[in-house]
């Protein structure tokens, strides 16, 4: 996106009201350009040539704004300010016309043939008492530069040439010669060049050198002369020194040679109604007659308003709005389109010469949805399911825990009083487990209350598998619950275990600082409650002084520990086990 | 030996008030005592409390007094009752013994020092200095003179001495159980882990880092924006094509030309192989014309479209290439709606800095169906971006060749407390859909973001570079958290 380098102030000023700069960027953002930087004159040049120096009180702040890449009205302060104010209905769309000259007055350009060979085209204008500031004359050249280094394509496509037509006499001519055959003063020198000369001496010139390729290979080199062969310019290279404009220049002549026709009338088109504003007569530009040898004819600037017929019901039922006529037209001349409605209820939009960005209806209704805002639309939301939070989260942490070389295993949900209490060295308070009333066998006698027993069970039943052995489960148990409507609610618990000729303590204490690194908690001291930290426990089901709990954001979440060998004995394990049991649903 | 006498002491007694004294009644070297005093008082057995002394301790040379006697004794000794001449007196004693000798038993007038011969002044002499030095040597207490006078011959210099007061820890047992690290299959089979002793943890330090495998922090992401995709009903598009045709990536997008985005300085061409062979030729001529001239109510770009820019290839600049290969072949059928998604490496010739790699992620989601709006592209965006934990989002205008509108995506990010663009979003062009052959009620909404740059937020990563590519450190990787994306 090309941006634009304007004073604050001026800006303002060109704006008619001054905004804080939350205010100014806000809208910036719903007209859709950017206030990108903030900065000074001065600010610039200490950073390009990389000097700190103290910041003075005086210096002019500059707005670097961005512009959308299609927006060539935009690339200049007086083009910005015109935009903003007619799009806050300050300002009036401006009309641009073309002064009332008659055919014999008008100024002519003749173009040879041998020009199409390397650049074939011309378009000119000329601006008539024109009054310029430093500022504004400083904006006139700035714009030629973005216009150049966009849409000229590096002066490639299109080269501007801007004269002060008091130093010349028409009618041109706009010519192809050898290079050995073209010699003039080239702006900021004195003395005379060959043209052949002129391209080894630019050679070394940083700004020129990368704009010699375009011509520098071919046998003839492009140029306008004035009626007194006095050269314009050697498009698109550099201009004469005789025809230089400056602060004083009343009547601007402006030409720009071209390979693409359409980029160069809108590079015309742009230049001429940004500055048409400082003419005597404002938005009235005086056209040229360029005239070829097969004697086609052609005046331009080509300020023909471009009729566009854009559906009412296409604009509504793209922008997902029912807007009225009225409404839409109201709409587009924020957006400096005049618009108007048609007699088949539609809508006739006068794109001006200003606006080439505008080549589909479907452009019009971008400019209309811009203009009604877009975080004004009202949303229409997709179909789409949502998964759950908790299952998305387990599946992540189960893939983890495999990722490290542990086996899942699903074990039964129901399993009898002994193995779920007393086979764990736990007591029954009678507070936790659901209880089933008409178990078949005493294997479905409850709702597990933890993994362990299903896990120790496993173990239990492969005594033969090589050790160590590394599995784990991922699952819900259900406790008693009084705020529940049945009162029992399920609770999803991790669990793994180790076994092997020795406990493992640390490798399922390791296992825990992975799952809680997993789900991205900090390892922190004891007592802080932003992480999680352990601290030594006392569960009946493990070995005193073998185990630990785990505390998470200042919560009991899991305990871990060297399985008790009476638990072992009990599911007749042969082989010391270290096991860990944390409540996943804490980690959401 | 040592263990047993303290643990043994302490059953029947209190304390041990002094280890210097305990070792010393029991003759067992104090160093022991020490030692086994600080393991009991780890396993908390016995409570022990510092004791220090400044005692004194023989010299070299006080120590071969305690043997030999000192040296004015050994000389005295040496004279005979009748006397004997210096010189035969120096033959029979060692050359320091008979100075020193010489000297103090002078000074104690014991002897005198004739000039022909040396006598005994007095029959009899105590050897004070040896007895002395070995109450000294069994931590004796001696009068502070002759302390004086032992330090001034420097028979004896002072030490601080450290010992421990003793009494019943908290774990106090008459007899020690054995220590251990770990339990094993041995202590299970053996029965005797009941009385094992274990050595306490320390968790302040975490445990054994696990091992295994990990998966790439930038691929974790693109797994769970995949999975959103998928909920949201979008088919995945093949994008394993890295090598495409300037006439798909930019031309079927009715991206002129001229476009500065097709300059090699944003774009990579290809050397070999250069062009492309074929292109749907019916299709190439609409496009041809759209540029040109225009057509389905577009005014066109107005410039002679050359053939050879839309063979030359490229390594495509964004997975658009594929949507747009994807939206002509369903033209090419009746229509029926699509919602596609790709995530997939997308190039750029651009130089490599904090924030821009040559190559990155592009995510990519598009609707096409008949009477879209841009309330559809609203609403699917706002359904998108809160599954990724972005709930407040705005739009603001913006300019893309192949949309239109076109909208840039903006999010409130509560941790820089500002908008932050997070993407790009707009209608594709008629100019791009016509002329591939769909309905003129067909609309295409789309979005597109870099997998990189949420990636970088969500685990704040600030370099590119440390996120992706050959100078990530592994570490990085192992530690990288799951992706919680909006979970």
């Amino acid at each position: 996106m090309p941006t634009v380098s304007v004073g604050r102030d001026r800006l303002y000023a060109a704006l008619g009201r001054t905004y804080t700069q939350e205010e100014f960027e806000e809208v910036c953002f719903s007209f859709g350009i950017e206030l990108d930087d903030v900065t000074t004159e001065k600010a610039i040049i200490r950073k390009e040539k990389h000097l700190d120096a103290e910041v003075e009180e005086d210096e002019e702040v500059i707005y670097k704004i961005e512009v959308p890449a299609n927006r060539y009205d935009l690339l200049c302060l007086e083009g910005l300010a015109q935009a903003l104010r007619v799009f806050s209905r300050e300002e009036e769309i401006p009309t641009y016309k073309l002064a009332n000259i008659s055919k014999e007055s008008m100024i002519k350009m003749h173009v040879k043939p041998e020009t199409s060979s390397i650049r074939p085209h011309v378009v000119c204008a000329v601006l008539r008492g024109v009054t310029f500031t430093e500022a504004s004359y400083n904006s006139f050249i700035d714009l030629q530069d973005k216009l150049h280094q966009n849409m000229c394509r590096r002066r490639t496509l299109v080269a501007i040439g801007t004269h002060d037509l008091d130093t010349l006499q028409a009618p041109f001519t706009y010519e192809a010669l050898p290079s050995s055959s073209i010699n003039f003063v080239p702006l900021k020198q004195v003395k005379s060049f060959r043209a052949d000369e002129l391209i080894e001496f630019y050679r070394s010139d940083l700004k020129l050198k990368k704009f010699l390729h375009i011509i520098e290979n071919s046998p003839v080199f492009p140029v306008l002369y004035d009626h007194n062969r006095i050269v314009l310019s050697l498009p698109p290279i550099i201009n004469g020194a005789h025809s230089a404009i400056n602060l004083k220049t009343k009547n601007v002549f402006i030409e720009c040679t071209a390979t693409d026709l359409t980029k160069a009338k809108i590079v015309l088109n742009t230049i001429v109604t940004a500055f048409s504003a400082y003419c005597e007569r404002k938005f009235e530009i005086e056209p040229v007659e360029v005239i070829y040898s097969d004697g086609k004819l052609y005046v331009y600037p080509d300020l023909s308003i471009y009729n566009m017929d854009v559906s009412l019901s296409y604009v509504n039922g793209t922008i997902g709005v029912s807007l009225e006529a009225e409404e839409v037209t109201d709409l587009l001349n924020r957006m400096q389109l005049r618009a108007e409605q048609s007699v088949s209820g539609d809508i006739t939009v006068f794109v001006p010469p200003t606006r080439s960005d505008i080549l589909h209806p479907c452009d019009v209704m971008e400019d209309v949805a811009i203009a009604y805002g877009y975080n004004n639309i009202p949303k229409r939301s997709p179909a789409s399911l949502k998964p759950l939070a908790l299952n998305e989260l387990t599946d992540h942490i189960k893939l983890e825990i495999a990722m490290t070389g542990f086996t899942e295993v699903l074990t039964f949900i129901l399993g009898s009083w002994r193995e779920n209490f007393a086979m764990v060295n736990r007591k029954d308070d009678k507070s936790k487990a659901v209880v089933v009333g008409n178990p078949r066998s005493s294997d479905f006698e409850l709702v597990r209350t933890s993994l362990m027993p299903g896990v120790l069970k496993t173990i239990g039943h492969n005594k033969d598998h090589p050790k160590p052995i590394k599995i784990f489960e991922v699952g819900d148990i259900a406790l008693l619950d009084e705020r529940k409507d049945v009162g029992a609610r399920n609770q999803r618990q991790l669990a793994a275990l180790f076994c092997g000729s020795s406990s493992g303590f640390e490798l399922i204490h390791g296992l825990v600082d992975r799952v809680m690194e997993a789900i991205g908690a900090a390892f922190v001291p004891i007592s802080d409650h932003t992480g999680y930290f352990i601290q030594p426990s006392d569960e009946p089901e493990f070995l005193p002084g073998r185990q630990a709990s785990i505390i998470y954001k200042g919560k009991h979440i899991g305990t871990f520990g060297i399985v008790h060998p009476e638990v072992l004995n009990n599911f007749d394990i042969p082989d010391p086990c270290s096991f860990v049991e944390l409540n996943v649903e804490s980690l959401l | 030996m040592a263990e047993d006498a303290i643990l043994g002491y302490l059953e029947k007694n209190d304390h041990i008030s002094d280890s210097g004294q305990f070792a010393a009644e029991r003759r067992i070297d104090h160093n022991e005592i020490v030692n086994v005093i600080k393991s009991l008082h780890g396993f908390k057995y016995v409570d022990a409390q510092d004791i220090k002394r400044e005692t004194w301790v023989l010299t070299d040379e006080g120590k071969a007094y305690t043997a030999t006697g000192s040296p004015e004794v050994q000389l005295f000794l040496a004279i005979p009752p009748e006397g004997i001449s210096k010189e035969e007196l120096q033959k029979k004693l060692d050359l320091s013994v008979f100075k020193i000798g010489c000297a103090q038993a002078a000074k104690n007038k014991w002897v005198e020092m004739g000039k022909q011969l040396v006598t005994r002044k007095i029959q009899h002499v105590d050897d004070k200095v040896k007895d002395l030095l070995l109450q000294i040597q069994e931590g004796q207490a001696i009068n502070q003179d002759d302390i004086k006078a032992l330090k001034a011959r420097k028979l004896i210099v002072p030490q601080t001495w450290k010992g421990y007061s003793v009494k019943k820890g908290p774990n106090y047992a008459p007899k020690r159980k054995k220590v251990a690290t770990d339990l094993t299959r041995e202590n299970l089979q053996r029965g005797d882990w009941k009385e094992i002793e274990f050595k306490e943890y320390n968790f302040t330090a975490k445990g054994l880092p696990t091992e295994g495998g990990h998966l790439h922090p930038l691929l974790k992401v693109r797994q769970q924006f995949k999975d959103i995709f998928r909920q949201m009903g979008f088919e995945e598009m093949p994008t394993n094509n890295y090598v495409e045709s300037s006439f798909w990536n930019f031309d079927a997008l009715f991206q002129p030309q001229q476009h500065p985005a097709r300059d090699s300085h944003d774009t990579f061409f290809l050397q070999a192989p250069s062009t492309t062979k074929e292109l749907p030729e019916d299709y190439v001529q609409r496009v041809k014309q759209i540029h040109e001239s225009g057509g389905y109510q577009s005014r066109g770009y107005g410039y002679d479209w050359k053939r050879e820019e839309a063979d030359k290839n490229i390594l495509r600049t964004h997975t658009t290439a594929v949507s747009s290969r994807m939206l002509y072949l369903l033209a090419q059928k009746p229509f029926a709606p699509k919602k596609y998604y790709s995530i997939d490496r997308v190039f750029r010739n651009e130089a490599v800095d904090r924030t821009h790699l040559a190559e990155f992620h592009q995510i990519e989601g598009l609707v096409c169906d008949r009477g879209l709006t841009l309330g559809d592209l609203l609403g699917v965006l706002h359904e998108f971006f809160a599954r990724l934990g972005m709930s407040k989002l705005r739009f603001k205008p913006a300019y893309n060749p192949y949309t239109e509108p076109s909208m840039e995506i903006f999010s409130y990010h509560e941790g820089f407390g500002k908008w932050v663009e997070v993407g790009n979003s707009g209608m594709f062009r008629p100019e791009m859909l016509l002329p591939m052959g769909l309905p003129e009620d067909v609309r295409v909404i789309a979005w597109g973001l870099s997998l990189e740059r949420p990636t970088m937020i969500l685990y704040g990563i600030d370099n590119i570079r440390d996120l992706f590519g050959h100078k990530v450190d592994l570490g990085l990787i192992k530690r990288n958290p799951i992706c919680r994306l909006g979970l």
